[in-house]
């Protein structure tokens, strides 16, 4: 067996495939661990989920083909949360609403902000408070 | 003791020595101020922030037929039109037409008259749309059409208020979330924000006003500009501490430049929710080290400013002048703050980042022989005072 990894997934649901009981046949058949940060299934529209997955790299393999057998759009690259360095003017206000601080300020003598994605849980909490709209959400 | 000529004239042989308001502090430091002060000629400040009294004159040109405008709308955002005929104000804080504003609070903002500044600094085309009554010799009584920067005659940034030497740290001790121009302020005292540059701020490195006044030239978004004025709500008569830094808002700088020199980098448009638009502005101002005393008063540094904490559920928004307390920059700057002993998370609405770049990038202005210094020919007053709005009634 090798060791459990995490892996961040973005999955796009066209309409139709919405009923499935994806996420419960992954636990079940493919033996993964999921936490989801953002979900929005409604049925009879489009919606996406975005979720860790923790397991062996096999069964996350097997468990994203799975998946695409849906017809549902997975992505594993794209990130739910864009932080925009241009955009991003350094002030730092959104520093102290990031509850994970993946939005932080790593030197306090140059006081430039950087965003960690690894630690970004999507709250949005960023969005709102950003005056120049250097963060955006994917949907 | 040096004078502006002598500076200058060093700045024109390509020999000046120039160092940012954070590089000097060492520097004294080492060299000891009686000897810092004959070898330095200039020391350069910096800001970023919110500048809400912003905006700019735009002039179109004529059209054929001629109009004469008497309303004025650019990406849908209302120009103010009684100047000219084809010169229009647009102010930083306008909304876009339809922005519902804060009916369904907080509002978001999304888009107004700083954006516009912006977009335009930024090379953007943008939608001209103007009514017009029409004249004999201004015949056209509507015009729709699209244009950029490059089109307009003239396209003139003005901050009447800019640079302010210092500010609020804003605190919210209702038990609601505040969304306010000083940002997102939580409940129950769990936050500050503050909005300065400290110890690279301008009128932070000349607390008494001895160098920079009306005329001194000035570095506004890249452009070369200067101070046409004491800022609105200029205050130089307040309460000062040891190091002569006031202990709460005090001077400001009225400022213009050319937006066709500007960079976009620095001319940025706000939303705050909840709030309303605004625009974002980068500002450096050159101190000439005319003498020791003006050399000392540029080594201040962030534990020596202090800033009075406000209470934004209910001292400012019913101007009470109460303060809950001051703090430092260090302090601020260290991303947390002891308050009624606890220690709670500050945050910024003024880039620091970006000041250190401002200051940077107009010292290599000046030690290249670009960027000359202007003497200012009015000082701006240290014995004025803010005076409130009164209501009452007809006195005559």
């Amino acid at each position: 067996m090798s060791e459990p990894t995490t892996r961040k997934l973005m999955l796009f649901f066209p309409k139709c495939e919405c009923e499935k009981p994806i996420i419960y046949l992954l636990v079940k058949d493919y033996d993964l661990v999921v936490n989801i940060f953002r979900a929005k299934v409604t049925p009879e529209e489009e919606g996406y989920l975005v979720l860790d997955v923790t397991g062996t790299e096999e069964n996350i393999d097997r468990a994203v083909e799975f998946i695409k057998t849906f017809n549902v759009q997975v992505n594993e690259t794209g990130k739910g949360l864009t932080w925009d360095e241009n955009a991003c003017t350094g002030c730092g206000h959104c520093v102290v609403h990031c509850p994970t601080y993946a939005l932080h300020i790593p030197d306090r003598s140059t006081m430039a902000v950087a965003f960690d994605a690894e630690k970004c849980i999507e709250c949005l909490g960023c969005i709102r408070v950003c005056p120049y709209g250097a963060c955006t959400s994917a949907f | 003791m040096k004078t502006y000529q002598e500076i200058n004239d060093r700045i024109a042989s390509g020999k000046a020595v120039v160092m940012t308001a954070e590089e000097i502090i060492d520097y004294v430091d080492s060299k000891g101020l009686q000897a810092a002060a004959a070898e330095v000629d200039v020391v350069t400040t910096a800001t970023f922030g919110p500048m809400c009294s912003s905006g700019c004159t735009l002039n179109f040109g004529h059209s054929k037929p001629k109009i004469r405008m008497t309303e004025a709308w650019i990406e849908d955002v209302l120009a103010y039109t009684g100047l000219a005929a084809v010169d229009v104000f647009m102010g930083a804080t306008q909304l876009r037409h339809n922005d519902p504003a804060n009916m369904y609070p907080p509002g978001e903002f999304r888009y107004g008259g700083g954006h516009v500044i912006a977009d335009l600094v930024a090379g953007k085309e943008l939608q001209l749309f103007a009514l017009s009554y029409g004249t004999d010799e201004y015949p056209l009584r509507e015009i729709r059409t699209y244009f950029t920067i490059d089109d307009l005659n003239q396209a003139t940034m003005v901050n009447p208020r800019n640079c302010y030497q210092n500010y609020n740290v804003a605190i919210n001790r209702s038990e609601k979330t505040l969304w306010t121009y000083m940002g997102k302020l939580e409940p129950n005292a769990k936050n500050v924000n503050y909005c300065s540059a400290g110890q690279l701020s301008p009128l932070l490195n000349d607390p008494l006003y001895e160098t920079i006044g009306v005329g001194s030239s000035v570095w506004l978004a890249g452009a070369r500009g200067h101070v046409y004025a004491e800022g609105t709500q200029h205050a130089g008569d307040c309460e000062r501490n040891e190091h002569d830094i006031p202990t709460g808002g005090a001077g400001t700088l009225a400022l213009t430049g050319d937006m066709k020199q500007m960079l976009p980098e620095f001319v940025r448009g706000v939303s705050l929710v909840g709030y309303g638009v605004s625009l974002g502005v980068g500002v450096g101002v050159p101190i000439p080290i005319l003498n020791e005393g003006v050399l000392k008063r540029c080594c201040i540094r962030d534990e020596q400013i202090v800033a009075p904490i406000t209470d934004y559920s209910s001292d400012y928004p019913n101007a009470t002048g109460n303060v809950l307390g001051h703090v430092n920059y260090k302090e601020l700057k260290s991303g947390q703050i002891d308050f009624d002993g606890r220690q709670i998370p500050a945050g910024s609405l003024s880039s620091y980042s970006k000041a250190i770049k401002i200051a940077e990038l107009l010292a290599a202005e000046i030690r290249s022989g670009d960027f000359l210094l202007s003497q200012p020919y009015v000082m701006m007053p240290a014995d004025t005072n803010m005076k409130p709005l009164k209501v009452r009634d007809k006195t005559t």
